[in-house]
């Protein structure tokens, strides 16, 4: 794990990593979402909306996988000091944030035809949402303490901390009554058919190379920008 | 009365909302990874 703490050697890695995971999670997730929206059957109980699970559900999951990159990357910081931990959390936010927020959308346009309201509070529903502000609130911690010159220590705890919502959104829906369905897959069983289940794992793998690709951009970014300033830097305290 | 909705335009708006957001969020970040490498590089030319 030690031998990636040199950024020069991530950099030679994620230089022709970040196009590869981009392009290819761009033509599985492609194909995927086109066979979910033309190939795909429709569902005996909800018809043609059935098809917004192949956006809805690898969304949910990289919106809690996401946060858990955090909570791992922000441990390994606090823990290794691992140089690049630190910029692989902040480079893990926006993609998580997003792909929540695509979570929270699509299952809001989903739920009106099938529940017949956009929304309700209920538990997993209101946990997602805590989920996002969650996002909200690392980035905003990440970017002050980046900006103060800080370590990052604060929003490293905030990100450990931040993982206790990650169980609760998964087990919400068995705590609670709620309207959204009891989890349709888990560890060695699904309850879904195989002309759902097969397209909809090529989507979560579409949309995690996505995500991975997306990470990596952000992190080389974070690291050009960081590279950029201490050269700049140096070079005013020469000149002084 | 039950009320009847095309369910097509749903999936459409669902299908409209995430492609569209992931793709700005994918041409956004290789741009943003792009503009700083180019302008690290710059820095090190001076």
């Amino acid at each position: 794990m030690h031998g990636f703490a040199n950024p020069a050697r991530f950099l030679r890695i994620a230089r022709w990593l970040t196009p590869l995971c981009l392009l290819a999670g761009t033509v599985v997730a492609g194909a995927a979402l086109l066979y979910g929206l033309l190939g795909a059957p429709a569902d005996r109980l909800m018809g043609d909306t059935v098809r917004i699970l192949f956006l809805h559900v690898p969304a949910a999951w990289l919106g809690m996988a996401g946060w858990m990159t955090i909570a791992g990357a922000s441990v390994t910081e606090l823990v290794w000091r691992h140089p690049l931990a630190g910029i692989a959390a902040r480079a893990a936010a926006l993609p998580g944030a997003v792909f929540t927020a695509i979570c929270l959308i699509t299952g809001s346009i989903w739920g009106r035809p099938t529940w017949g309201t956009w929304w309700v509070w209920d538990g997993r529903l209101t946990s997602m949402l805590v989920l996002l502000f969650l996002y909200f609130g690392y980035i905003a911690l990440a970017d002050v303490s980046r900006r103060d010159g800080g370590n990052g220590r604060v929003a490293a705890i905030f990100g450990i901390v931040g993982a206790i919502n990650v169980p609760i959104i998964n087990r919400s829906v068995v705590w609670w009554n709620s309207l959204h369905q009891p989890p349709s897959i888990t560890v060695g069983k699904s309850a879904i058919d195989a002309a759902f289940l097969w397209p909809l794992l090529a989507a979560t793998l579409g949309f995690s190379l996505i995500f991975a690709g997306v990470v990596l951009a952000r992190m080389r970014a974070i690291l050009a920008d960081t590279q950029a300033e201490a050269r700049l830097r140096r070079k005013a305290m020469v000149q002084a | 009365m039950r009320e009847v909705l095309d369910q097509w335009s749903f999936v459409l708006a669902a299908y409209a909302i995430g492609v569209g957001a992931t793709a700005v969020m994918i041409a956004w970040s290789w741009l943003a990874m792009r503009r700083a490498e180019k302008r690290r590089d710059e820095v090190r030319k001076r």
